[in-house]
């Protein structure tokens, strides 16, 4: 079972991680806002109908890699405050193995394969996040292995 | 051939718009060569397009390299690198 949301709306973890409990084994990633740099407020902007089909093609070949039970991937867009849940992924397998390792495949794909941008308030001052070429190297570890 | 253009994140800031239509030439190939053609439209195109090595591009919603044929899209996005999760 598939399941992929974006919404303004606030995550619930509880709820995803019920939803996600149909196996053996359930690995989650929860990515919080973070405030450690002056940060007060974030901004996601995202491409409407790409981003839906990136998450889809992304949670799908996990599912067919890991011969998944379940994969989940929510992401928040709009304004977000420090603390608050901006992305919540889940795989659901008979084994921890493949459980943990298709929800690291799922967060890493997400950082490169997906039409979202970041926008973080300073006090007055916004700017747009730079990718970053750690992210681009998580991805790629999961190349022709 | 009329095409819908989406610009997304700072570009889209730059430009003004986060959409518009556009008409290009038939010498118009490649993403690039829209690229080119658009960022004669206004200052805002000039400045969101001044270094294409920070630009990436979707045709009909799908990723592709700048040299990409553009024959045939009814939408072209043009963005950022992202930057999600």
């Amino acid at each position: 079972m598939i399941r992929i949301a974006i919404s303004e709306a606030p995550i619930d973890v509880a709820a995803e991680l019920h939803a996600l409990e149909r196996s053996g084994s359930v690995a989650t990633f929860t990515g919080l806002v973070r405030g450690d740099d002056g940060v007060n407020e974030l901004r996601l902007e995202h491409y409407p109908g790409a981003t839906e089909a990136a998450l889809t093609r992304i949670a799908e070949e996990a599912a067919a890699r890991w011969s998944l039970v379940a994969a989940t991937i929510v992401h928040r867009v709009g304004a977000m405050r420090v603390g608050e849940r901006i992305v919540f992924v889940g795989a659901g397998a008979d084994h921890r193995g493949a459980a943990l390792e298709a929800c690291a495949y799922l967060i890493d794909r997400l950082k490169t394969d997906a039409p979202f941008w970041k926008n973080e308030t300073r006090g007055d001052v916004a700017t747009w996040v730079e990718p970053r070429d750690s992210d681009d190297a998580a991805a790629a570890r999961w190349d022709g292995s | 051939m009329t095409m819908r253009v989406l610009y997304f994140a700072w570009v889209r800031e730059r430009i003004g718009v986060g959409e518009e239509e556009a008409s290009p030439p038939e010498s118009a190939k490649t993403i690039a060569d829209l690229i080119d053609w658009l960022a004669t439209r206004s200052d805002g195109h000039a400045a969101a397009f001044a270094d294409r090595t920070r630009l990436r591009a979707a045709i009909d919603q799908d990723f592709v390299l700048l040299d990409t044929p553009i024959a045939g899209a009814r939408e072209i996005a043009i963005f950022p690198p992202v930057t999600g999760g």
